[in-house]
């Protein structure tokens, strides 16, 4: 494996840690695609934002041998802009695979 | 402003979003808490990976700690690191994770894809309690508050 699928590696890791709780724990998070979608479309901005920022500011940077080594406006690396899908991604997964054990609410109108 | 100042007002915006705007309340919330417990610990590892591996550098100037070394991993601990990455990435993490849950709950409150809700575990069906995939644990779900 190239050393710039490095940053890339962690989210693999991230994805096959947390996508098995789908079909194990029928978790219904792809399935509700389309709200999946609209967290992703609407959390990215603050956290790009943020990065772009602290990119500028020189606040992290990071080993351009260990990236993907494509960029996006603002001195984004990609993989940065899949961090902010695969975290959320694995967050929603985590909490309904806990919704699933355990049944506690949210108050997501499920119910009603 | 800092790494350190950023990061302590992204989580006070996202908690203020989650109680006050959306009204979500997740911080209020038993699922929300047992799920970040579980968020922290996988998140503490892929902090480590990303700090320890060096993929990710930090300058001494923007956070509690001192700048990442040039060759080798940071410290595992101390120097205002936690697990090779710096303390305030824990809070960087809370915030995103925090305003990724709560959007989630808002937009099921607010009618999109509500259903199929979560569950029931796999070994339920196997063990022939099989819930239909609604109220796992034959608990309603009311929107009462739970604790």
């Amino acid at each position: 494996m190239p050393s710039s699928l490095a940053y890339v590696g962690v989210l693999v890791f991230v994805l096959v840690g947390s996508m098995w709780l789908e079909v194990a724990l029928r978790t219904h998070v792809l399935a509700r695609w389309p709200r999946l979608v609209l967290v992703m479309v609407l959390v990215v901005w603050p956290f790009l934002l943020w990065d772009a920022y602290a990119i500028s500011q020189g606040h992290w940077f990071f080993d351009t041998s260990l990236i993907t080594g494509v960029y996006l406006p603002g001195d984004i690396p990609l993989d940065e802009l899949l961090f902010f899908l695969v975290i959320p991604l694995a967050s929603i997964l985590t909490l309904e695979a806990v919704r699933s054990v355990k049944g506690w609410p949210v108050d997501d109108g499920s119910q009603s | 402003m800092t790494y350190t100042q950023i990061a302590i007002m992204g989580v006070l915006l996202a908690v203020v979003l989650d109680l006050f705007v959306f009204r979500t309340r997740l911080v209020a919330r038993r699922a929300f808490w047992v799920s970040y417990a579980i968020i922290f610990f996988f998140q503490l590892i892929t902090n480590g990976m990303f700090t320890g591996f060096g993929i990710v550098q930090y300058d001494g100037a923007a956070i509690l700690g001192s700048t990442s070394p040039t060759s080798g991993p940071p410290p595992m601990f101390g120097d205002g690191r936690i697990a090779f990455a710096p303390a305030e990435d824990l809070l960087f993490g809370f915030a995103l994770v925090l305003l990724s849950l709560s959007l989630w709950v808002l937009f099921g409150r607010l009618g999109i894809a509500r259903r199929p809700t979560a569950g029931p575990p796999i070994w339920r069906t196997f063990s022939g309690k099989k819930t239909g995939g609604k109220s796992p644990g034959g608990k309603t779900e009311t929107g009462d508050p739970d604790r």
